[in-house]
This record gives structure tokens, C-alpha cells and sequence, in this order.
């Protein structure tokens, strides 16, 4: 089987379950109780919050331990939200393509009576410095774009956004789910004021993730109780969860360069390839993309048919089509970047992992190319095409 | 549990009847590409029976298992047959699908019938 949907999850690391096993075992200690062994189930949230921190160049005072990247988006929103409230400052700036995370969490901001700007992301899948400066007004409380988009992986220039929002004292948090581990991130250098994250996309386990909020920001609580997370977040904390998350996030942020290497020369080749299909497209900027993402449309087909006849030669990935998204709209992300609905439909990403070989890269170019072939040998779409019916769109 | 029954993948990975009939004397199409779905019917009429059925589908597994398992309950039957086929017994037959994707056996109903009054309107007009 060659896994190719780490964008969705990915496996978990040998370490981060190694990790994670042992710590279920020997560190069953509450951390907020004072006997020893709950003392050493604190030492591991701590040396795991340091491991963390360290990555993405933080302050291990500036961690708060998540059940994931949707309670941590949901956090920074309604932080920035509640202290914007505060001084009568109701505006927010987000860009078209978020996760839902972030922009269901902006419907319901809006139903509150803030007022939402979100940002055209273009045909590239990029937000332009210039027209967040432009939309940035006086009532602006929270600039939220994600670091690298989930589904066509285009990376935004978030060193250079988060400078206008410092320069213009405005909030700014991103999304950086996809992008932890994968890229080097530096909070400091890049004015990031808030950040979320999740482990499994990094080789962690699932339902556990982190929030960064740099220091002297007042983080507003979703969930109220004890006293855990400097208050901010209740609950006992998911020790072994936790521990395996800095384990996985360790593991990667060591191995980064190396794999980020490896990774773009697969996508190269994969892109070099599926290009070489009539009526194809790339989705997204061709070099400010994360390194293992590969977003295709194909003319003509539809792309549930796809992934199942794929799934049925061994490669698992996904696709933006309606039927894989179970409502009748395909992804918003590649509507938002000017994918009409009859090719959007037709769409299949690849998120491919570290361990992929040369061969397996080869298997999937000849594997989607019979596949899309085949499935247009008896699409009526691609026959009114061919015939000169109706005009090719890619 | 599997998305789909054994059925739909037995029919999506073997459609029965792909192809056109080139000299159809009924032919329906129904759906459109903005929802993802497109069925396209060809069927070929003798003395009131379907001789031969044919189909092309633009869409995902169920549309293509639904436009498959259609064909295959109307070939050979008389026209006043066919014209009761429903998009339940196409359900039925592919062992039930999932609620989100019953559309799709709507679609396979509506393009055999849309095929067939292709069919009586051109019987009509000759």
C-alpha cells in the first residue's frame, strides 16, 4: 500500500509510540498532585512543552497543550474575539481557503456582530501582502491565515503579513497545522502572535495538539475547570499524548531539511508526470508549496471514481470532489481559487511521506494515468470535449 | 464497514453495458457537471424491447454502480417495463446505498426514461 493522504493523518512514528506506550504505563500520575509520581508526570509535560516551543522558536511559558488544531484555532479566535470586544475593535481578516476550523468558528464570530473581510487567496493560492495592508482598518482586533494550506499546500508569505499586523498593532494568527514539523517556522522572526498546531499531521497521535500565544496576550478559556495550562485550558492533561507529540515533533524537526528534500524530488517527478495527462492542471503555486503536496484537476472525470479505483491499486489520497466531501459543493479551497465546480469535481491530492521510494512515484503516475484514462473512455463530459461540444476548460 | 456494498463496488469496478450504441433510437442525458453527476442512456429498440443498452457516466462510484445496475434491470425487457424501472429497485438491487448518494439511483431512473420518451418522440414524429 503506498499512503499518500498525510495530509488527512499520518502514521504514527516509532518513537512517538514507543514514547506514548511507555509513558502509559510507568507515568499514570496525575501532574497536578504533589507525590512523586505525579511530580514526574508533570517533568514530562514540561520537558515536552520545551521540546515543542523549541521548534518553532518559542517561550515554553507560550505553550498551551490542545486536544488538537481545531480547539486551537477555536482558541486564538475567540481570544483575539474577546479582547477586540473589549476596546469596541470588531473586524476580522481572514483569507477564503481556511480549514472550517477556522472559518465555521468565523460564522459564528460574525453572528456575534463582528464583521469578517476574507482575502482572495488568486489563481496561485496566495495572499498578497499588499491587500492585507489595504484591508486592515481601525477596528481590525485579529488577522487569521493559515501557514500552508490543506489541500493544494501553497505556503503564504507569513513573515511578511505577520510584519504589516505587528506594524499596524493588529493580532496575527495562523493556522500552521499543515506546516509544524514540515518547514522551519519562527514565531520571533515572523511576528507570529498566535499559532496552532496538531500531532498527528507530524507522526504524533491523534487528539492532541498546541496553541502558541506569545506573551503578555490574555488567552480566554473554552473550557473552564482546574487549573491546568497556567489556567487557560482545564482538564487533565493528556500526558502520554502529549509526551508522544514532542517525541514525533522532535523526531521531525531534526530530520526536516533532509526530508523536505526528499519529499519536493518525489512531488517534482509526480508533477513533472501527471502533467504529461491531457487537460491536467496543477492547483496551486508551483514552487511555494509544501513539500509533499501534490493538488491536480483532471478534465472530465469525477474524483470519488478515482480515489476508489486508486485505493483499488494500493494508493490511498484524496480529492475535493462533492461526493468525497458529502455535501453537493466541491472544496471550497479550490473554488476559492477559481476552479469552477465541473473540474473541481476532478480533483485528486496527493500528500506523500517520507518513506515513499522512487518506484512508488513511478507506480503513481502510471496508476492515475490509466485511471484517468480509463474513466474518460466512458465519460459523456469528456466525449462532449473531444467532439468539440463543449470547450475544454484546463 | 465499507462505504459501499459489494454489490456497488462489483458494479463500479465491472460496469455492465459501457459504451454507445451507435445507432440508438432512444437516447437520454440528465445530470450536469457543476454537481458532479452526468448519465448518458443509448438504447437500441426492437418490436417494443430493449435489444441492447448502453451507457456513459461522468461521476463518482454509486453514479456509475446506479447508471451499471439500471442497464442491466431493463435489457430485454418490453418498453412498458422498463418504463416502470425506479430509481428504488436500482437501490434495491445494488443492495441499498448510502442515504447521502441516493440521488444517484434518482439519476440512473431519470435518464432510462428520459431515453425512452427520446424514443417514443421519435416514433411519433416519423
Amino acid at each position: 500500500m503506498i499512503y499518500a493522504d498525510n495530509a488527512a493523518t499520518t502514521k504514527m512514528s516509532r518513537v512517538a509510540i514507543d514514547t506514548m506506550m511507555e509513558c502509559m504505563e510507568k507515568n499514570y500520575g496525575n501532574p497536578s498532585s504533589l507525590y512523586s509520581i505525579g511530580q514526574e508526570a508533570k517533568e514530562i509535560l514540561e520537558d515536552a512543552r520545551k521540546t515543542v516551543a523549541e521548534v518553532i522558536n518559542a517561550d515554553p511559558s507560550e505553550i498551551y497543550f490542545t486536544s488538537g488544531g481545531s480547539e486551537a484555532d477555536n482558541q486564538a479566535l475567540l481570544t483575539a474575539a474577546r479582547l477586540g470586544k473589549q476596546k469596541g475593535k470588531m473586524h476580522i481578516i481572514s483569507s477564503a481557503f481556511e480549514h472550517h476550523a477556522i472559518l465555521h468558528t468565523l460564522d459564528r464570530l460574525e453572528l456575534e456582530g463582528f464583521e469578517i473581510t476574507l482575502l482572495d487567496v488568486h489563481e496561485d493560492g496566495l495572499v498578497r501582502p499588499e491587500e492585507l495592508e489595504k484591508a486592515i482598518r481601525d477596528d481590525t482586533c485579529l488577522v487569521t491565515i493559515m501557514y500552508a494550506n490543506n489541500e493544494i499546500g501553497t505556503i503564504q508569505p507569513i513573515a511578511e503579513l505577520g510584519e504589516i499586523c505587528r506594524k499596524k498593532g493588529v493580532l496575527f494568527h495562523t493556522d500552521a497545522v499543515q506546516a509544524v514539523a514540515h518547514i522551519p517556522i519562527d514565531v520571533k522572526r515572523e511576528n507570529i502572535d498566535m499559532l496552532s498546531s496538531s500531532a498527528h499531521k507530524y507522526h504524533g497521535p491523534k487528539g492532541v495538539g498546541f496553541l502558541y500565544v506569545r506573551k503578555g496576550i490574555r488567552v480566554a478559556n473554552l473550557i473552564e475547570g482546574g487549573a491546568q495550562e497556567q489556567g487557560k485550558r482545564a482538564g487533565t492533561e493528556n500526558v502520554a499524548g502529549i509526551a508522544a507529540m514532542a517525541a514525533a515533533i522532535k523526531e521531525m524537526a531534526s530530520n526536516m531539511e533532509e526530508n523536505a528534500e526528499k519529499l519536493k524530488k518525489h512531488c517534482d517527478r509526480l508533477i513533472e508526470g501527471l502533467k504529461e495527462i491531457p487537460h491536467s492542471a496543477l492547483n496551486g503555486d508551483p514552487v511555494k508549496r509544501l513539500p509533499g503536496n501534490v493538488n491536480f484537476c483532471f478534465e472530465g472525470i469525477e474524483g470519488e471514481s478515482l480515489l476508489l479505483l486508486l485505493d483499488d491499486k494500493g494508493i490511498e489520497a484524496s480529492s475535493g470532489s462533492a461526493c468525497t466531501s458529502g455535501s453537493l459543493d466541491p472544496s471550497h479551497v479550490l473554488l476559492a481559487i477559481g476552479r469552477i465546480h465541473d473540474v473541481a469535481h476532478g480533483s485528486l491530492r496527493l500528500s506523500i511521506g517520507e518513506d515513499l521510494t522512487d518506484e512508488d512515484t513511478e507506480y503513481i503516475i502510471s496508476s492515475v494515468r490509466d485511471t484517468v484514462e480509463y474513466l474518460r473512455s466512458f465519460s459523456p463530459v469528456w466525449r462532449d470535449l473531444m467532439e468539440g461540444k463543449k470547450e475544454f476548460i484546463l | 464497514m465499507a462505504l459501499y456494498s459489494e454489490k456497488v463496488m462489483d458494479h463500479f469496478r465491472n460496469p455492465r453495458n459501457v459504451g454507445v450504441i451507435e445507432d440508438a433510437n432512444g437516447i437520454g442525458e440528465v445530470g450536469n457537471a457543476k454537481c458532479g453527476d452526468i448519465m448518458k442512456m443509448y438504447l437500441k429498440i426492437e418490436d417494443d424491447i430493449i435489444k441492447d443498452v448502453k451507457f456513459e457516466t461522468f461521476g463518482c462510484g454509486s453514479a456509475i454502480a446506479s447508471s451499471s445496475m439500471a442497464t442491466e434491470l431493463i435489457k430485454g425487457q418490453p418498453v412498458s417495463e422498463a418504463m416502470k424501472l425506479t430509481n428504488k429497485a436500482v437501490a434495491e438491487a445494488l443492495d441499498g446505498l448510502p442515504a447521502y448518494k441516493m440521488h444517484c439511483s434518482v439519476l440512473a431512473e431519470e435518464a432510462i426514461q428520459s431515453a425512452l420518451e427520446d424514443y417514443r418522440n421519435r416514433k411519433e414524429n416519423k
